[in-house]
């Protein structure tokens, strides 16, 4: 059941800041395991980097540099609001972080393709 | 439970990422053009202090606080308590420190 703060802005911006931190958590551990081939074995580096390649897997590139970006600018936002002095306007700088993580993510793919 | 000291460290490496994100964002969107490779990212992280400073921190700072943030998922949406709960997070700074080290050394050593 959905209840009445769960269809507010910054609980969504809660929500999000949560599920894009567990997926990272869960991604990171694969990231530093591939990367760790680098120097043992590059071959099997070079075969993941080749399947990198594949359409699908950009667009999920895409999403995860989009989770990475709206964690650490969600994050900056809660931050801000627990050691700086109040400031309105909350629900815009929730929206600004998820506009700023699209573009960048966007550009990524951009240069992805 | 989050403890003062949690919360502190939480923040503390949330601080310390910060720009290391930025950077990491910037360098992806640099790097994914024309693709990757193995000697590519090595060509550009093999022997260099820099990157070895750069993603050792970055490790350090992440393992603390991803540790601490699945702790308090779990702890708040699992109900883990106690020394399951702590066990967990040990555990998981455990594991990301281990290959995290492993893979700044696979990109850095030479």
């Amino acid at each position: 059941m959905i209840r009445g703060h769960q269809t507010h802005t910054i609980w969504i911006a809660f929500l999000l800041h949560r599920i894009s931190g567990v997926a990272l958590a869960l991604f990171i551990p694969v990231h530093f395991w591939v990367l760790s081939h680098a120097l043992t074995a590059p071959k099997t580096l070079d075969g993941f980097l080749h399947w990198t390649e594949l359409g699908i897997v950009k667009f999920a590139e895409f999403g995860l540099v989009f989770l990475l970006s709206v964690h650490m600018f969600g994050g900056l936002r809660l931050m801000a609001l627990e050691f700086l002095p109040w400031t309105s306007g909350q629900k815009t700088l929730a929206a600004s972080a998820v506009a700023v993580s699209t573009l960048l993510a966007g550009l990524f793919l951009l240069k992805a393709i | 439970m989050m403890t003062l000291r949690l919360y502190m460290a939480q923040r503390i490496s949330a601080l310390i990422m910060a720009p290391l994100v930025l950077m990491h964002i910037g360098v992806m969107i640099y790097a994914i053009q024309g693709g990757l490779s193995a000697a590519e990212i090595l060509g550009r992280t093999q022997g260099s202090a820099f990157w070895f400073l750069f993603y050792g921190i970055f490790v350090i700072a992440l393992s603390v606080h991803a540790a601490i943030g699945l702790r308090t998922v779990l702890s708040e949406w699992a109900g883990l308590r106690g020394s399951l709960l702590n066990g967990f997070s040990w555990a998981v700074l455990v594991l990301l420190l281990i290959l995290g080290m492993q893979a700044v050394y696979g990109v850095t050593a030479t």
